[in-house]
């Protein structure tokens, strides 16, 4: 009956379909395939991480941030400073990068999410820039302008070093980042994740239909946070070294456009646009080491003009186009 | 005698010098097919904006059924049953219309929080949204974006989203606003068959439906309630046929 199809639509939009498992064949084969460029490889994974914490609130939520690289930052610094301070116990330091994280994603979230647009978009900026500036100045600590030095992160479960290759490096991110995709896929197919596309879609709907708008709107920055944070540790963990570079707004610039690139609010865009990005990035800088940046613009403004909505809107848009055809 | 199911006493509003709100004692009877008109700028939309809790009053009172709702956020509010559709439709634009009613029932249930598990296996939310869709002739409709519907098709989504709350209060802002003369029948025989049980606000510009729908009838102007009562009186009335001059009423 018709009925029941049309309801089954919805009822049915969390289960798997079988292109999902793309990304994963390929992070494995890439593995195969490359085996020279692993350590890149687990950069790739866990900047994919870092996008799709970043995907979670302005993809899905619409909360425009150019902040997030303070989460980033403060996850990769924690873990950084457990290492470099007898803790080298990467799940643990994992964990304790992505709480940390969270807990400046909930207390600044607390204050500057009660604005929105512009003023908000500012206030995230000011959230990062506090936070470079504090851990610029406490350079006893973390090492200021020069980077964190002499982490030493013990092996994975007693058992599996980080070797020169990366292929520890590389199973590590690639594990941390599956176990990341699947608690993000479950929260943005919950009602929870809908309400917050609603916020995105109608923000003055949501209100009216009862929501409590202010309190999702922090959750879903902590969660972000808390993802972005991993991200940070997990770099941290893989380089064995942490850059004040990592607090930047050029980070939290940069993974904004790699989103853009592959496409915002699809869950997919991270592992389309970071991997883009990066190749770019390595390829262009080869070929034209002093202006690649400009060309890594040029690719933008090709997106913004005849790609919106990234790569997957350009799939969407073709699938659409020859589901008209047939 | 029971307390009304919506009353505002002395209620007020001003920004700076101007006054929007001045002192509006209103009742609205349980199960009432009230209408709220006036003209232009008379405050109708901020009546609507302070009794939902979109604005806070400057002074006076909102009880909901007897309860001092003034200051409760709109949230809690819509828990209540207080519920209100936009003049200006304000739906979720590139959802399905099944999904605009569906976040709205799911709200309801108080299940929007919830995050790990999957929105789909809520059968029954999707399907009692789905009921009201079939009840509004949108069924057809239900799994296109809302913004591809034709504009009056859209103010019926409005409609089912506040209905999709099971209001016990429902406070239609120009239901039929924007939408051609010949489609808005059709809005009108929707509103005519709500549940008896929901007390019906109306607010509206539309004489011939305010006409048909209402029992009673306020008249707001610039922020003052001007006169109130059953509708022949109000077509009577000199002073509201002063300051509707120039305005159709139906004698």
């Amino acid at each position: 009956m018709t009925t029941s199809r049309l309801v089954e639509a919805l009822a049915r939009r969390h289960h798997y379909h079988p292109l999902e498992g793309l990304p994963w064949l390929a992070a494995i084969a890439a593995y195969f395939a490359f085996p020279s460029y692993l350590p890149l490889g687990a950069q790739v994974l866990a900047t994919i991480l870092f996008a799709l914490s970043a995907d979670l609130v302005l993809g899905y939520a619409g909360i425009v941030t150019l902040g997030q690289a303070a989460f980033f930052g403060a996850g990769a610094y924690t873990a950084g400073l457990l290492a470099a301070h007898g803790w080298g116990e990467p799940i643990t330091g994992l964990l304790a990068g992505a709480l940390v994280a969270a807990l400046i994603g909930l207390l600044s979230g607390i204050v500057i999410l009660r604005t929105t647009g512009l003023t908000l978009l500012m206030l995230t900026l000011v959230v990062a820039s506090m936070l470079y500036e504090a851990v610029n100045k406490a350079s006893w600590l973390t090492g200021g302008d020069d980077g964190l030095q002499g982490m030493e992160v013990w092996r994975i479960f007693g058992q599996f070093r980080f070797d020169l290759f990366g292929q520890t490096a590389y199973f590590y991110c690639l594990i941390v980042l599956f176990l990341c995709w699947l608690a993000v896929r479950r929260i943005v197919h919950s009602p929870f994740g809908r309400s917050l596309v609603g916020i995105r879609e109608n923000v003055l709907r949501m209100h009216a239909i009862g929501a409590p708008v202010a309190r999702r709107r922090l959750v879903v920055y902590t969660i972000s946070a808390a993802l972005a944070g991993m991200s940070g540790a997990l770099i941290a963990q893989t380089t064995q070294f942490v850059a004040l570079s990592f607090l930047g707004l050029d980070r939290s610039g940069t993974v904004l456009i790699m989103l853009i690139i592959g496409g915002v609010g699809r869950l997919y865009g991270a592992f389309i646009g970071v991997p883009l990005y990066m190749i770019a990035q390595d390829r262009f800088s080869t070929i034209d080491p002093v202006y690649w940046y400009f060309w890594i613009g040029l690719l933008m403004v090709f997106f913004v003009l005849f790609a919106r909505g990234g790569v997957l809107g350009l799939l969407e848009r073709l699938q659409a186009r020859s589901a008209v055809r047939r | 005698m029971s307390a009304p199911a919506l009353e505002t006493r002395g209620l007020h509003k001003s920004f700076g010098a101007l006054t929007v709100a001045n002192a509006v004692e209103f009742r609205l009877e349980h199960g009432a097919r009230h209408a709220l008109i006036g003209p232009n700028g008379a405050g109708k939309t901020t009546f609507v904006n302070l009794v939902t809790g979109a604005l806070r009053p400057s002074a006076g009172q909102i009880r909901l059924d007897g309860a001092d709702i003034t200051d409760l956020p709109q949230a809690a509010r819509v828990k209540r049953g207080l519920v209100r559709t936009f003049q200006i439709t304000a739906l979720f634009r590139r959802l399905s219309v099944l999904e605009n009613v569906t976040l709205a029932v799911c709200e309801r249930e108080g299940l929007g929080g919830e995050l790990l598990r999957p929105a789909g296996r809520h059968r029954a939310v999707i399907e009692e949204a789905f009921a009201l869709l079939e009840r509004f002739g949108l069924a057809d409709e239900a799994l296109r974006p809302v913004n591809t519907l034709a504009y009056g098709r859209q103010r019926l989504v409005e409609i089912a989203i506040a209905l999709g709350l099971s209001p016990r209060v429902l406070l239609l802002d120009e239901p039929a606003a924007g939408v051609p003369s010949g489609e808005s029948g059709l809005i009108i025989d929707v509103i005519e068959n709500l549940p008896s049980d929901i007390a019906l606000l109306i607010i509206e510009h539309d004489m011939d439906l305010v006409f048909r729908l209402a029992q009673r009838i306020t008249v707001l102007v610039q922020g003052s309630v001007l006169v109130e009562g059953p509708p022949d009186a109000i077509a009577a009335d000199t002073r509201v046929r002063q300051v509707y001059l120039g305005e159709r009423m139906p004698a």
